[in-house]
């Protein structure tokens, strides 16, 4: 009998570092919580998940933390989880923005039509994606990733179910997510073909050999990054995400134009840093139609948006440009390949941040307002300053004016685009400075709006707004004015973010 | 097995190109949610043949694996996509995607 078990008992158990994946495993228990909270507690006490989940979130930071000191990759799986300083960054940063996110929503959930346990064990769900997302290095995990982020996700943009509007949102994210992930999966599928292996390492090296000369490997790469490209919303695959943003629920609208799009960008740059790196020729054209086209296209429809929600769904998709432009010249040294991946990380932690802010004050507004016109921001500095000044604060970081947090995420871009020195950087700079004034054009309306227009239906009733608002808006207020003057937090944390080579 | 020694991986290869290609054409001209819900599971269906004809010709476990993989975030993303249908086919028999356009600009 034992004789016929060998070959199976002789299987050696992977050396597991229990360590490296507390933040996930925490998040799990807290999932498993959530659900078994849900279930057995009554309608009226189901606030409680909300409380549960963001505990969850708050103790998945303190290994992040741990982990941060100790310091040193952790090399799991034979390459395929990797726990270096890039992952330990964006995990915190997707840790920060889910719990902000869950300020965000416990008065509008608990207030709305909604269900609540399954809203936040899908949130959290969510998350857990996202962090695995930041480890993942081999193409399984990242597809597996992707989808645990996604799939909640696609859930929680139609949960207005009642709405019209709602089904819309989660029907058109569905069908643009699945597809996108079907596209990425034959590129994955053909790159599997031509490497036999699905570890980015191993992907990278025979990149730089034999195989990247060879067609198909363009094929597959492109396929690949369209895939992601489907994920930030960069045009031309950006339609489902005005749409979805409108329909879904807000706290949901900022955590998909955020987090999702955050982990759209991970993904990007494990794969062209990690594995595509050699066919730079491929990439580099891609990325700078992709985000040439993603900032005009972006900018221009956003101009005459006149739905406040849906202002911010066509900047996000203008961010995502930002965000993709200094992709445009990644590989071309070694040195610029640094300052794009400095540049790339630092616009996402500050963006997240920012963005964040903006829709809490727009949640805010919207709760007394019960209207998403930009004309209902009218008159709001009479009868609520607080909250017309910091939503100037985050208008005017999102279009990069000094000293707020913004212009340093776009000065970053520029000196990423500007050191390669060659004619696609430097056109691409003139690109992104072009649209940053247009941007500035609909950031500043709003404004204006706010500070010296009327209130449309005279209503001067002060905004009462709710504890946890308050604090979202309060941290991520904070954070746009002090990092602000002192850039040089972020630019530490981005310039630390590097890949833990090998493995 | 005796077939593929013989004709090699190039036809099957072929076969998954052809099916997501299909696939993908459908999805964008097709209206019907549920059609075009079918086409995603051809193109994945296609790209796990990719999968499993390299694994053979490379001789390793890994691609069949994915396979796994696939076939079950498949079945998970059914489970969500028809909830989503029939949420909306509560709400408007009969709707097709030209039907939800209520926000457009």
């Amino acid at each position: 009998m034992l004789a016929a078990l060998a070959p199976v008992l002789a299987f050696a158990r992977p050396a597991i570092d229990w360590h490296a994946l507390a933040p996930e495993i925490i998040l799990t228990a807290t999932i498993c919580i959530v659900l078994l909270v849900d279930v057995s507690t009554s309608e009226r006490n189901r606030w409680a998940t909300s409380s549960i989940a963001g505990i969850g979130m708050l103790a998945a930071l303190i290994p992040i933390l741990t982990l941060a000191v100790k310091g040193g990759p952790r090399i799991m799986f034979g390459g395929a989880y990797v726990v270096d300083d890039f992952a330990l960054v964006l995990k915190a940063l997707f840790l920060v923005a889910g719990y902000v996110t869950l300020l965000l929503s416990t008065n509008e959930i608990a207030e709305g039509d909604f269900w609540e346990g399954e809203y936040y064990l899908l949130v959290l769900s969510s998350v857990f994606g996202m962090t695995v997302m930041a480890s993942a290095r081999d193409l399984i995990t990242i597809f597996i990733a992707l989808e645990m982020l996604s799939i909640p996700a696609y859930l929680l943009a139609g949960w207005r179910k009642r709405e019209v509007k709602g089904n819309e949102a989660g029907m058109k994210y569905y069908l643009m997510g699945v597809f996108a992930t079907a596209v990425m999966l034959y590129g994955m599928s053909l790159i599997y073909g031509g490497t036999n292996s699905t570890v980015l390492a191993e992907i990278g090296r025979q990149i730089h050999g034999s195989f990247g000369k060879e067609p198909v490997a363009a094929l597959g790469i492109v396929f690949v990054l369209v895939g992601f490209a489907f994920k930030v919303s960069a045009v031309p695959f950006h339609n489902w995400a005005p749409d979805t943003y409108e329909g879904a629920p807000i706290p949901i609208t900022a955590f998909l134009s955020v987090a999702s799009k955050a982990a759209g960008f991970v993904a990007i740059l494990q794969l062209v840093f990690l594995a595509f790196l050699g066919r730079g020729d491929v990439i580099r054209p891609l990325m700078w139609i992709l985000a040439a086209l993603t900032m005009t296209v972006g900018n221009l429809i956003a101009l005459r948006q006149t739905n406040i929600v849906r202002l911010f769904a066509y900047s996000s998709v203008a961010q995502a440009g930002f965000m993709l432009a200094p992709l445009a010249v990644v590989g071309s040294s070694a040195s610029t390949t640094r300052e794009v991946l400095q540049a790339v990380v630092g616009y996402l932690l500050i963006y997240t941040v920012v963005n964040l802010g903006a829709f809490a004050v727009i949640i805010a507004v919207g709760r007394k307002t019960k209207s998403g016109e930009i004309s209902s921001f009218g008159g709001l500095f009479e009868y609520a300053p607080g909250l017309a000044v910091a939503m100037g604060a985050f208008l005017f970081a999102l279009a990069g004016i000094p000293p707020l947090v913004g212009w340093f995420a776009k000065f970053q871009v520029f000196k990423a685009l500007v050191s390669q020195g060659g004619a696609s950087g430097i056109t691409m700079a003139v690109v992104v400075g072009v649209n940053s004034v247009i941007a500035l054009y609909y950031y500043a309306n709003i404004a204006r709006t706010m500070f010296m227009d009327a209130p449309p239906d005279g209503d001067r009733t002060p905004i009462r707004v709710p504890v946890p608002l308050l604090a979202a808006m309060g941290m991520a207020a904070a954070a746009t004015l002090v990092v602000g003057f002192i850039p040089g937090v972020v630019a530490h944390l981005a310039e630390h973010a590097t890949f833990a080579l090998g493995g | 097995m005796m077939l593929a020694s013989t004709l090699g991986p190039t036809p099957y290869l072929v076969l998954g190109a052809v099916l997501f290609t299909v696939g993908a054409v459908g999805l964008l001209v097709r209206r019907n949610p549920l059609v075009m819900f079918m086409c995603i599971e051809l193109m994945l269906n296609a790209t796990n043949l990719t999968f499993v004809t390299f694994a053979r010709q490379l001789d390793d476990v890994g691609g069949q694996v994915i396979v796994f993989f696939v076939l079950v975030v498949a079945a998970a993303e059914v489970v969500i996509g028809l909830g989503i249908i029939v949420g909306i086919l509560r709400r408007r028999p009969g709707a097709t995607a030209d039907d939800l356009r209520l926000m457009k600009g």
